[in-house]
C-alpha cells in the first residue's frame, strides 16, 4: 500500500478534499445546468421524462470537462509534475492513479448526487439502478479520456475551451451508448448489450489512455526536441 | 544489415526537411498540371455533358464536387495519423510539418462534402440537414479536424505543437472506428430508416468516368496545396538553418 501508486492517490484525494471547490464546484454545475432545462425547455413531466436521460448524460459529460482542466495544472505550476517524472515507476500508473482519485471525487460523486436528478427530471425510480450504473462506468470512461486532453495543454494559460474542443468529439460514443441504455430501460427492453459495450470503452480506455496521457505529459514538461 | 543500415540513411536524408524541399520543387507544376486538367475535364464533362439522373435530374451532378471532397476528408485525416506516428516513431520533423500543412486543408474539404451534402440533400430528401450516420459522422470527423487545428495553433514552440497534435491525431484515429461504428448504431436505434440514399443504380459509363477524373484531379490538388504549404513551413520552422537563409539571399 506503499507504492508510488497508492501514495499518490492518497495525496491527490487528500488535497482534493481540503479544496473543496474542487469538487464541490462542478456538483454545483451539474445541478444548475439540469435546472435550467424546465425553465428553457418545458417544465411538463412527461417532456422532462422523455428528454430527461439525454440532459443528465450532457450535464454529467460538461461537468466532467470543467472538472478535467485541473487534473494536471496545479502540480505542473507548483512544479510537482516535474517530481513525477523522475519517481521510477511506470509514468502510465501514475498517471491513472491522478485520474482515479479525480474521478473519485467528481465522478463518483456526480453519480451518488445523480438519482436526486432523476426525481427532479421526473425520471421513473424503476431507472436510477441503470443510469448510476452508466454515469459510474461512463464517467470514468470519460475522465480518462479528458485526462489526455488536459495533460496535451497542461503547459497553455488557455487550456479551458481547448480541452472541451479536443476531447467531445472522442465522448460521443460514450454518451450514445449510455443515454441508450437508459432509455432502453425506461422502455422496458434489455440493456445488458448496452451496458457491455459501455464496460469495453471503459476497458479500452483504461488500458491506452494512460499511455497516450503520459506521453502527452512528458511532452509538457521536456518541450518538442 | 550493413545495407539496411545505409538504405536507412539515405531514407533518413531524403524525408528531411531540406531534402524534401528541394526534391518537391519539381514536383509542384506536375501537381499543379494534372489538378488543373483533370478537375476541368472532370467537371466540364460531370457538369455539362453526363446524362442528367433519371430520378433526380440534374440535381444529382453536385456529386462530382461532393464524392471527392468527402473522400480526400477522409483520407486527409487517416493522412494526419499516418504522419503522427512516422514522427513520434521515427522523429521525422518532415512529417510533423506535413500533417500541420494538411490538417487545415482536409477540414477545409470535409467542411465543403458537408455543405455540398446539404445542397445535394434539399431537392432530393426535401431538407438541408437529416441526422443521418454518414452526415453526423462526417460531422464529427470536422470536430475532429478543429480539435487538432487548435491544438496546432496554442503552443508557442512550433515542435511542441506539433508533436502534441500527432498525439491527439493518433488518439482520433483510434476512435474515428467507434465513433463511425456508434452513429451508425444511433441511427438505426433513434429513427429507424426516415432517409437512405437511395438505392444507387448502376452508374452508366458516362457518369462515373468524369466522377473517376474529378476524384483524380482533386485529390492531385489536395496534393499540390498540401506540399505547397508544407514547402512554406519548412521554411518558417528551418528559418535559423544555413541552407534557408543562403536560399533566402539568393532569391533577394
Amino acid at each position: 500500500m506503499n507504492s508510488p501508486f497508492f501514495a499518490l492517490l492518497r495525496r491527490d484525494i487528500k488535497l482534493g478534499m481540503r479544496q473543496s471547490g474542487e469538487w464541490v464546484n462542478p456538483l454545483a454545475f451539474f445541478v444548475m445546468v439540469i435546472t435550467l432545462v424546465p425553465l428553457a425547455v418545458s417544465p411538463t413531466p412527461a417532456l422532462l421524462a422523455q428528454v430527461g436521460p439525454g440532459i443528465l448524460w450532457i450535464a454529467a459529460l460538461l461537468s466532467v470537462l470543467l472538472a478535467m482542466d485541473s487534473l494536471f495544472r496545479q502540480d505542473f505550476d507548483d512544479g510537482s509534475l516535474e517530481q513525477l517524472l523522475l519517481i521510477p515507476s511506470p509514468l502510465p500508473l501514475l498517471v491513472m492513479a491522478k485520474v482515479l482519485a479525480h474521478w473519485l471525487l467528481t465522478g463518483l460523486s456526480l453519480t451518488l448526487l445523480s438519482p436526486l436528478m432523476a426525481v427532479l427530471l421526473n425520471l421513473p425510480l424503476s431507472v436510477v439502478p441503470v443510469l448510476m450504473l452508466t454515469l459510474l462506468m461512463g464517467t470514468l470512461t470519460l475522465s480518462l479520456i479528458s485526462a489526455i486532453a488536459a495533460a496535451l495543454t497542461v503547459g497553455l494559460r488557455r487550456g479551458g475551451v481547448l480541452v472541451t474542443l479536443i476531447s467531445l468529439p472522442l465522448h460521443i460514443p460514450v454518451l450514445i451508448f449510455a443515454t441508450a441504455a437508459v432509455q432502453a430501460n425506461i422502455d422496458g427492453l434489455p440493456i445488458i448489450g448496452f451496458l457491455a459495450l459501455l464496460a469495453a470503452f471503459l476497458l479500452i480506455a483504461l488500458v491506452l489512455a494512460p499511455f497516450a496521457a503520459a506521453a502527452s505529459l512528458r511532452l509538457a514538461i521536456a518541450g518538442g526536441e | 544489415m550493413h545495407i539496411i543500415a545505409r538504405w536507412w540513411d539515405a531514407f533518413q536524408r531524403t524525408v528531411g526537411p531540406r531534402h524534401f524541399y528541394e526534391m518537391t520543387k519539381s514536383w509542384l507544376p506536375w501537381f499543379a498540371g494534372i489538378a488543373l486538367v483533370m478537375t476541368s475535364i472532370g467537371l466540364t464533362w460531370g457538369l455539362l455533358f453526363a446524362p442528367p439522373d433519371y430520378q433526380q435530374g440534374n440535381s444529382f451532378r453536385i456529386i462530382y464536387i461532393h464524392v471527392p471532397s468527402a473522400s480526400i476528408a477522409m483520407s486527409g485525416y487517416l493522412m494526419l495519423a499516418v504522419c503522427a506516428v512516422i514522427s513520434l516513431v521515427w522523429r521525422v520533423k518532415t512529417a510533423e510539418m506535413a500533417a500541420q500543412a494538411a490538417a487545415p486543408v482536409g477540414a477545409l474539404f470535409c467542411l465543403m462534402a458537408l455543405v455540398t451534402g446539404g445542397i445535394w440533400g434539399k431537392p432530393t430528401w426535401g431538407t438541408y440537414w437529416v441526422w443521418d450516420a454518414r452526415l453526423t459522422s462526417m460531422l464529427i470527423l470536422l470536430f475532429l479536424y478543429i480539435g487538432v487545428i487548435a491544438l496546432q495553433h496554442a503552443f508557442d514552440e512550433a515542435a511542441q505543437a506539433a508533436k502534441a497534435s500527432a498525439i491527439l491525431a493518433l488518439v482520433g484515429v483510434i476512435n474515428l472506428p467507434i465513433i463511425k461504428y456508434s452513429v451508425d448504431w444511433w441511427n438505426t436505434l433513434h429513427q429507424g430508416a426516415t432517409f437512405k440514399l437511395t438505392e444507387k443504380p448502376a452508374m452508366p459509363v458516362e457518369m462515373w468516368v468524369p466522377l473517376l477524373i474529378s476524384i483524380i484531379g482533386l485529390y492531385a490538388f489536395f496534393s499540390w496545396v498540401v506540399i505547397w504549404r508544407t514547402r512554406h513551413i519548412i521554411l518558417r520552422r528551418e528559418r535559423r538553418s544555413r541552407w534557408v537563409k543562403e536560399l533566402l539571399r539568393q532569391s533577394l
